[in-house]
């Protein structure tokens, strides 16, 4: 870590600290819930900042990955081992002890697959099926990628509205919580609410600092000189076709890992995850805090997912990030949060302290 | 053995024949200029050189090794960078950080190393930044470091590109109309780099223009007619060439 991040990490710290102090004392901790799961969103949107902000590459299927981790870990964690005891892949699942026994909502007590398999195999499948389709769509350019990546997610959404194993248009629930280290645990426990809030953030934090760290690296600098001119980039020596795909995958596993953490807190996932529409809302949240910003991004996705979530944007919400994705194309191409609009804000603000002034003295 | 062998190198777009049979050698640390009128094929020989673009036929070796054929990237590796014609420089990017892109294929972090930044990770950033910031000092442009490359004059752009490519430690450098739209003291000061670039015993091709600067700093000059080489020697050899005075001054004038 740099000097330059210390100071917005410390102050994004020391927000999620105080929130959480304030709106427990305020005794209004369900709040907390829908932060909680922002916080996740907003893990797939750093992600997507990198592909398409700084890589400049587009994707509008990111919510496929982002339910290929859901679901792969609702899959493996909800299916019964004690069930299916005869079955020599169970027999040697629970040999190598890669089990666990969790207590369901009605006060059953199940045996499914440790989370944290099901975590590393939603992430390596994931990886895979990024690079496997990352290979012949990012030779595509502008509209077109945008177009491919569409197809995949559109894909991907119809496999789950279809698949008896993914619930179909129901989805999965009844997933077990995610036990981490240290008596922490995923899951949408009340009592886990704070902790959850916690594990979020720190999760968001973490995932903020390793991509500005990326960033302003070698391989970070390699893939901000694929946006500016890609031909010269190839003239440097930078392999252009492998750090797309590089990019590609680290984001769709940053998609995954959301997917797979939100999934356990909500304790299920439906096919809703995967529509084109959550996509879009990604896309729409990158643009609006300026495409090549991840401090932006994180800002914007945590603000506009948690006011969509606790329902401001009503049965809108889909017209709303439709709004703000034309809006910010047509108009401010930069994104909302740069400095020149912080600038002509200020100066708003001083004209019209002025004018005041001025009316006072007449 | 000549350092760089250029042998029969042809390439056509649809119906014209943009670069045919073409083939010269350069010294090792000798400057070779290429000149022609426009549409010669001067550009398109540089990216089939560079492998911007792959050859239809020909060879191109590099101290007797076969670079033909080969991605830009993998070539860029062999020790051949050039600068480009429409400068390419890194928008959003600073000048130093254009530099340091250079500094690509002489350093390794991936993609974990950098997010962890790991002790070696950072130690190479700063041989990166420090070399890069060497480059931009030598060349004159220190001061520019921070500034965003591509909101710079035209000038000091073509200048940011020869410290980026310098930056590579290539043995061969291919230069595109470095002086195009520059004044004549910039020339001048396009004119004093190359020979900077020379003492550090590199090899420099260059397409040019400006015939006062490719005469001057010249050692032997290949000119190139329709995509095919008219003619190839010493500057005032090919001052006195009757089929070069024919190319460039019309049929009536020679």
């Amino acid at each position: 870590m740099r000097p330059s991040v210390y100071i917005p990490v410390a102050v994004l710290t020391a927000c999620i600290i105080a929130f959480q102090i304030i709106v427990s004392a305020l005794n209004r901790e369900f709040y907390l819930t829908q932060l909680t799961m922002s916080a996740y969103y907003s893990l797939v949107i750093l992600g997507l900042t990198v592909l398409m902000g700084y890589a400049g590459q587009i994707s509008l299927g990111h919510a496929a990955f982002f339910a290929m981790g859901g679901y792969t870990t609702a899959v493996l964690t909800t299916y019964n081992l004690a069930g299916a005891a005869g079955n020599p892949l169970v027999k040697l699942v629970v040999g190598l002890g890669l089990d666990t026994v969790s207590t369901n909502a009605y006060g059953a007590q199940t045996q499914h697959l440790s989370p944290w398999v099901s975590l590393v195999v939603a992430v390596c499948l994931t990886a895979a099926v990024a690079f496997l389709i990352g290979i012949p769509i990012l030779k595509l350019k502008g509209h077109y990628l945008a177009m491919a990546t569409l197809g995949f997610g559109i894909i991907v959404y119809r496999i789950v509205l279809g698949t008896r194993m993914f619930g179909e248009a129901d989805g999965i629930s009844d997933l077990p919580a995610f036990r981490l280290a240290g008596g922490l645990a995923v899951g949408g426990d009340p009592g886990l609410r704070v902790q959850n809030y916690y594990i979020a953030a720190f999760l968001l934090v973490a995932g903020v600092i390793l991509l500005t760290n990326l960033i302003d690296s070698r391989p970070g600098r390699a893939l901000r000189s694929i946006h500016g001119s890609e031909e010269a980039a190839n003239a440097m020596g930078v392999n252009t076709a492998r750090y797309k795909l590089s990019v590609f995958v680290l984001s769709a596993v940053f998609a995954c890992i959301a997917g797979v953490f939100l999934t356990h807190f909500n304790g299920g996932i439906g096919p809703s995850e995967a529509e084109v529409m959550k996509s879009v809302s990604y896309v729409a949240i990158v643009a609006v805090g300026g495409m090549a910003n991840l401090w932006g991004a994180l800002v914007m996705g945590v603000v506009l997912n948690y006011l969509s979530l606790r329902g401001y944007f009503g049965s809108y919400d889909e017209f709303v990030f439709g709004c703000i994705l034309i809006v910010i194309m047509l108009f401010m191409p930069e994104g909302l949060l740069i400095k020149e609009n912080f600038r002509i804000l200020a100066d708003t603000a001083v004209r019209i302290v002025n004018k005041c002034r001025a009316g006072k003295q007449e | 053995m000549n350092f760089l062998e250029v042998k029969g190198l042809s390439r056509s777009f649809g119906g014209l024949r943009a670069v045919q049979e073409v083939s010269f050698s350069v010294e090792k640390n000798a400057i070779k200029a290429i000149i022609g009128p426009n549409g010669a094929g001067k550009t398109t020989l540089f990216n089939l050189i560079s492998g911007a673009l792959p050859p239809a036929s020909g060879q191109v070796f590099i101290s007797g090794s076969p670079i033909h054929g080969l991605p830009p990237h993998r070539i860029a590796r062999r020790g051949i960078s050039r600068t480009f014609q429409n400068i390419k420089l890194f928008s959003r990017m600073s000048v130093l950080e254009n530099v340091m892109i250079g500094r690509h294929i002489r350093s390794r972090a991936g993609f974990l190393a950098a997010m962890l930044r790991l002790p070696r990770t950072k130690a190479e950033e700063r041989e990166i930044r420090e070399t890069s910031m060497d480059i931009l000092s030598l060349l004159g442009i220190g001061d520019l470091a921070d500034q965003e490359a591509t909101s710079l004059p035209f000038g000091k752009q073509r200048v940011v590109e020869f410290a980026r490519a310098l930056a590579t430690e290539p043995d061969l450098i291919l230069l595109d109309e470095p002086a195009a739209g520059l004044n004549i003291h910039e020339t001048a000061h396009i004119s004093e780099m190359i020979m900077k670039i020379r003492r550090r015993g590199i090899t420099v091709l260059v397409i040019e223009h400006d015939m006062s600067l490719v005469m001057n700093i010249s050692d032997e000059i290949v000119v190139l007619s329709s995509g095919k080489k008219i003619a190839e020697g010493a500057p005032a050899a090919i001052q006195k060439n009757g089929e070069v005075i024919r190319v460039y001054l019309g049929e009536g004038d020679a």
